[in-house]
């Protein structure tokens, strides 16, 4: 029977190993996007809470764990990245499938910082943007969305359209930050 | 140049789209004359001092900000969400 | 020549390098301009007009004369200051400017005429006739006057741009940098030092100073291992802040692989920072003057503060017989320095007469040097002494007209420096940078002792307005010796004196612009380039505008000086446009079928970001035309599948979508029913088209937009400007959704069949008619089918998530070709739609309104929305305005052009005569000719005339009848059915 192939926006091109850096595309699951309506952010948040366990992030902030997570993603919304969105947030919040449209990659390794330096203007050092800190900068001429995971290590999403100039860039980034040794 | 984003903080100025004066949030009346919907589109004070101007955080958080701004020294005294002037 | 136990050099390795085809030896830690002067190379450079011999004025980067070209090939990189650039082995410079080599150098016979060459002269001469200027006076101009060449080929090496934050940044690292970067990182902020030297420690390293008993140097060294051993200090070295800008954000050059002989792979050759900091310091220290006299520029006369670096810094004597000359006490220091090194001192000549020896050498008080003598280098020099003139022989002359502070950042920003009388200088003016201190040299404090004082006080000051408590620390005792110095500008003679030496400007130059009354600073600097070139006269400019002042009877603060722009020294263009060449150019769109695209031989065109085909070629076709005839023809008769995802999508949810959509679209949408698609108008507030789109109703309080592929952010932009900043009461919320589905537009009358062959559930015309849309299930994926057609056939466009694009392109493509379809590209749709008279942005490009394109009844009049008063305007709705209009050939010439206009039959094609302009032409494989839309005046009513086009760039007139502008199928029939 003919079926429909599923491809990742990078067609698996990924993991990039360079020095000290590597930049591995994920799958963070479903991706949506929930807006509350007019005075329902804490009604959206208890829903979240309730359906999906995790707390609604305030600006700047992720909340929830591998697999379930939910990142700020702008002014009026947070990205729910993981589970299946319930339907009781429907009730409070306009939520929208972006499951598909961005490109996801995990850059982790020494150097993670300096690599980051070189595309993105926001400053991303340890002493001011932690663990589970996200914001929604550049990366490169991209719009995108950068979040600490841990000590060395980001979630970096860029449009899915953009897939081919992010490992572009991200490359020649990690090769300058190899090269300095 | 940097703006004061009230939601991301300080950002380079390369995150945002510039639109013009702050006037343009006084949208008049379908009805409201000539003279009104003239000075709404066309008019502007230019001055050499602050000026209230419109900013889209397009590279950030989608905000659209009134930035105060010195015309001459570049000043920027503060920013506060279109959507609270509003308000 | 090296002198002995001198100098930070490692004596204990050599390397070896070549400067114009010769083999020299130097020392790791050497520069070009060091290495070549202890192997007693003086004549190192031509000058850019005269052609002049010139030698190695100073020791760092505001060096005006001693520019050599590096690297070979795409690589090469001219303009390289030699007192800059460090040596290494394998190392190899060239001179520049001077032809055959810089010993005979024929351009020099300029020197000769120099009579005549003088200020203005260009000006003066090269005007008439006008037309030579370009073809022949310019061009030999710049073949005799230069710089070095550029390569002209692609530069291979990268060059890359990044941002660094810290709350302080300190700008040089010398004793009043390190000292500011010490207290500040006492304090635990992050702290930023930079510094342009590849080793810190600034003029310690180049004097004999000692500092809390150790040399200088060594304690330097000591400070710095220290900072560098804090995590919250970031030393850069090699790194020249190059400009200050608005919100504490400084451009900063990092020069990361000159020094080594082969960048690494996936290295660069520069780094260009941005830095953002909260608070700064300046501490730029000062740069030498030079006195003005004649014959002033031979090589071997230097800066006294260089010839003293050499020594302490590199080991190297400029000389063997070293005079100085000098109007104050600290270039005393020379002569003692190269005693102390065993160097033969002939004489110190101190315009001040009441001059006083520091040691044991002949001291000449009040005397003047006003001549020099010596070939290709320096051999004599002549003194005015009280008691007449004097010749004494020397190979060295360090001359000081005293310090200037390096000021330049601080007026980056618009900021003038102050006039100090005492210290016959510029100063910063404070404030002038927002958050920024300036200390030491840069600030008129000229000991090290004051340097550190300041150091400690700028970043205490700093810290205090971050709000912490700024720690004690101690002053490290050193000298503390007071600035002397007494003015002299130029010294009186008839013989040229040099000022700006990398332009050839001389004191005549200046009083010349004078005596014609360039009397202006700004004026002065134009008229002569004085300061104009790449040093920006940094040793030059204060001597300069003191002469114009002198000529035009006024004092150096009435004068006024010349301000600073950014960059501080030079940057090369490469460096500011890193990350922006090739593939890193913008970001490139594509497309989930891109892949597929590509594989099946289609050239892609640029659509904005994304990247579309322009059409699918197959074997036997040799021209575009005849693919995109081929496909305009099987979408007619069979099916075409196009990607259509570059269309903007624009999710719109909530109670008050309905209100949005009705206040940003010239039509109703409120009344649109669920399931149905409505095709709609935007405008700007102005009145004027902005765009357009279908808007499909998914649910009562969900709708999707689409808008233009060109107009997708403009439209997101203003929509988010809506409801944000018009009626932020309305609960609505908006999310592009243009990345999250790959959508494709199956047209033709096979459309259907070809569809039901995939989707789960087969459709008909009863439940899926023309012009609406729904969920469906494509091979078990949920999926969207939209009944719209911009080809005018019975046509659908099917929506996926991305994930599948790849996969149902393929398969639909496949399909299709069962049918005698397949793929199409922008050239057939193109055709398609000008059959059918829709319109794009070629059509509605800013300047149309919703009448000039038929479509003022469109226009609600039940509501309010935007634009909609201003179309009202009566400069837009009255006569004569140009409206669309179909356009076909009728005479022997068949050919239609975009871009041409439209005049009337027998009218001469001029200006005065247009009728309107040619938006759009395709050939119509369908009807057989070409066909055109454009706008003509009044060209609704005026269906049938005949008028005339003319393509005036093109050369080509072709007689034009003006029609609908619906070419096929005007009844739409073949859409419904």
């Amino acid at each position: 029977m003919t079926e429909l192939i599923a491809q990742t926006p990078l067609y698996g091109a990924v993991p990039r190993t360079i020095g000290q850096t590597t930049m591995t595309e994920v799958d963070l699951g479903w991706l949506t996007s929930i807006s509350p309506y007019a005075g329902r952010v804490p009604a959206a948040g208890a829903a979240l809470k309730a359906a999906h366990g995790m707390a609604w992030p305030s600006a700047g902030r992720m909340t929830g764990k591998d697999g379930a997570r939910a990142i700020w993603f702008g002014r009026d919304m947070v990205l729910l990245a993981g589970p299946e969105p319930s339907h009781d947030l429907a009730e409070h919040a306009a939520l929208t499938d972006q499951t598909d449209a961005w490109t996801t990659v995990q850059l982790s390794g020494d150097g993670a910082e300096d690599v980051l330096a070189r595309l993105v203007p926001v400053d991303l050092a340890a002493a001011n943007f932690k663990r589970g800190h996200t914001a929604r900068t550049q990366v490169q001429h991209m719009n995108g969305s950068v979040t600490r995971l841990g000590a060395d290590s980001f979630l970096i999403m860029v449009f899915r359209s953009m897939a081919g100039t992010m490992l572009h860039d991200m490359e020649r980034a990690m090769a300058s930050v190899a090269a300095r040794g | 140049m940097r703006l004061p984003c009230p939601i991301c903080g300080a950002r380079d100025v390369r995150e945002f789209y510039y639109q013009g004066a702050a006037e343009m949030l006084r949208r008049p009346a379908e009805d409201a004359g000539e003279a009104a919907w003239d000075n709404y589109l066309h008019l502007r004070d230019n001055p050499a001092g602050d000026l209230e101007e419109l900013w889209s955080h397009d590279a950030g958080c989608g905000a659209w900000l009134v930035v105060t701004r010195h015309t001459g020294s570049h000043d920027v005294k503060g920013a506060v969400l279109a959507l609270e002037v509003k308000r | 020549m090296r002198v002995k136990d001198r100098g930070l050099v490692d004596r204990r390795q050599s390397v070896s390098f070549r400067f114009d085809g010769n083999t020299y030896r130097g020392h790791p830690g050497d520069t070009l301009a060091s290495a070549l002067l202890a192997n007693d190379i003086r004549l190192v450079a031509r000058s850019f007009k005269y052609h002049r011999p010139r030698g190695i004025l100073t020791a760092s980067s505001e060096e005006p004369n001693a520019l050599v070209t590096i690297g070979t090939g795409p690589a090469t990189d001219p303009n390289v200051r030699a007192t800059v650039q460090e040596i290494y082995d394998g190392f190899e410079a060239r001179s520049q400017n001077a032809w055959p080599s810089l010993a005979l150098d024929v351009m020099s016979v300029n020197d000769l005429a120099a009579p005549f060459l003088g200020a203005g002269f260009y000006y003066k001469t090269f005007m008439w006739p006008r037309a030579f200027w370009e073809k022949l006076y310019e061009p030999v101009i710049r073949k005799a006057a230069g710089l070095g060449a550029l390569a002209k080929d692609k530069d291979d090496d990268h060059y890359e741009k990044a941002y660094a934050f810290c709350d302080v940044l300190v700008i040089g690292a010398g004793p009043a940098g390190l000292m500011a970067a010490w207290t500040a990182a006492q304090a635990g902020v992050q702290v930023i030092l930079a510094d342009e030297d590849s080793i810190m420690g600034g003029r310690l390293n180049a004097e004999t100073h000692e500092v809390e008993g150790q040399p200088g140097a060594d304690w330097a060294a000591g400070i710095v291992a220290k900072l560098a051993a804090m995590d919250n200090v970031r030393l850069m070295r090699r790194t020249t802040v190059t400009g200050a800008y608005d919100g504490g954000t400084f451009g900063a050059l990092e020069r990361v692989s000159h020094h080594v002989a082969t960048v690494p792979a996936g290295g660069v050759k520069e780094t260009f920072w941005r830095i953002v900091a909260k608070r700064s310091v300046l501490a730029a220290g000062a740069i030498e003057r030079h006195i003005a006299f004649e014959n002033n520029d031979r090589p071997g006369i230097m800066a006294a503060g260089a010839v003293r670096a050499y020594l302490n810094r590199w080991g190297v004597a400029p000389g063997k017989a070293v005079t100085v000359f000098a109007n104050n006490d600290d270039a005393h220091r020379t002569a003692m320095d190269m005693q102390d090194a065993g160097v033969h001192v002939a004489a110190v000549v101190d315009s001040r007469k009441d001059a006083k020896a520091f040691g044991d050498y002949k001291l000449i008080a009040g005397g003047l040097v006003n001549g020099t003598a010596g070939r290709g280098g320096l051999n004599a020099i002549s003194i005015q002494t009280g008691a007449g003139q004097e010749k004494i022989a020397t190979d060295c002359l360090a001359v000081s007209g005293g310090w200037n502070p390096t000021i330049h950042l601080t007026c980056h920003m618009n900021g003038r420096p102050r006039w100090n009388a005492d210290l016959i200088s510029f100063v910063p003016t404070p404030g002038a940078i927002p958050g920024m201190e300036t200390a030491g040299a840069c600030n008129g404090a000229f000991s090290t002792s004051q340097c550190f004082a300041e150091g400690i006080a700028a970043a205490r000051t700093s810290l205090e307005a971050l709000g912490l408590k700024a720690p004690e620390v101690a002053l490290p005792d050193t000298e503390n010796t007071e600035y002397v110095v007494e003015p002299i500008w130029a010294v009186p003679g008839k013989g040229r004196a040099w000022l700006d030496f990398q332009n050839d400007v001389s004191v005549k130059d200046v009083r010349q612009a004078a005596k014609e009354n360039f009397t202006s600073v700004e004026h002065m600097k134009r008229y002569t380039t004085q300061g104009m070139a790449t040093d920006q006269g940094k040793n030059s400019n204060v001597t300069a505008l003191a002469l114009l002042a002198d000529a035009t009877g006024r004092g150096i603060p009435e004068t006024g000086t010349t301000t600073f722009r950014p960059p501080y020294s030079p940057v090369a263009l490469a460096a500011l446009g890193a990350g922006a060449q090739g593939a890193g150019f913008a970001p490139e769109r594509k497309t989930t079928s891109h892949v597929a695209t590509v594989d099946a031989g289609a050239p892609m065109i640029a659509a904005g970001l994304w990247y579309r085909p322009s059409y699918f070629p197959q074997d036997g076709e040799k021209n575009w035309r005849q693919s995109c005839d081929r496909e305009v023809g099987f979408v007619r008769d069979a099916v075409g599948v196009c990607d259509v995802s570059t269309l903007g999508k624009i999710d719109i949810q909530g109670p008050d979508a309905a209100k949005l959509l009705d206040f940003v679209y010239v039509n109703m949408f409120s009344t649109l029913k669920e399931g149905r698609v409505r095709y709609g108008l935007m405008l700007r507030e102005d009145g004027f088209v902005m765009d357009d789109g279908t808007t499909a109703r998914l649910a009562a309080n969900h709708y999707v937009m689409t808008t233009t592929t060109a107009a997708a952010g403009q439209v997101m932009r203003h929509l988010e400007f809506a409801t944000q900043a018009l009626h932020p009461e309305w609960d609505v919320r908006i999310v592009s959704v243009t990345e999250q589905w790959a959508q494709f537009a199956v047209a033709g009358p096979q459309s259907r069949a070809l569809l039901n062959g995939l989707l789960d559930s087969p459709i008909d015309n009863d439940t899926w008619p023309f012009m609406s849309c729904g969920p469906v299930r494509v091979l078990g994926v949920a999926g969207r089918l939209f009944r719209i057609s911009f080809s005018g056939e019975h046509a659908y466009e099917i929506a996926v998530p991305a994930r599948y694009g790849d996969s149902l392109f393929r398969l639909l493509v496949a399909r299709a070709k069962e049918t005698g379809g397949g793929a199409y590209g922008m050239e057939a749709l193109n055709v398609l739609r000008l059959e059918k008279g829709f319109i794009t942005h070629a059509e509605i490009d800013g300047r149309v309104t919703a009448g000039d394109i038929g479509m003022e009844r469109m226009m609600s009049q039940k509501k309010d929305f935007i634009g909609k008063t201003m179309a009202a305007r009566p400069g837009l709705v009255e006569e004569g305005r140009a409206q669309l209009v179909g356009l076909k050939p009728i005479g022997p010439v068949k050919q239609l052009t975009a871009g041409a206009h439209i005049y009337a039959d027998g009218a001469e094609p001029v200006r005065a005569h247009d009728q309107g302009y040619v938006t759009s032409v395709g050939f119509s494989p369908t009807l057989g000719h070409f066909i055109g839309l454009g706008f003509v005046r009044d060209g609704l009513i005026r269906k049938g005339e005949v008028l005339n086009m003319v393509d005036h760039v093109r050369g080509i007139q072709t007689r034009v009848e003006l029609c609908e502008p619906v070419f096929f199928d005007p009844d739409g029939g073949r859409t419904r059915d």
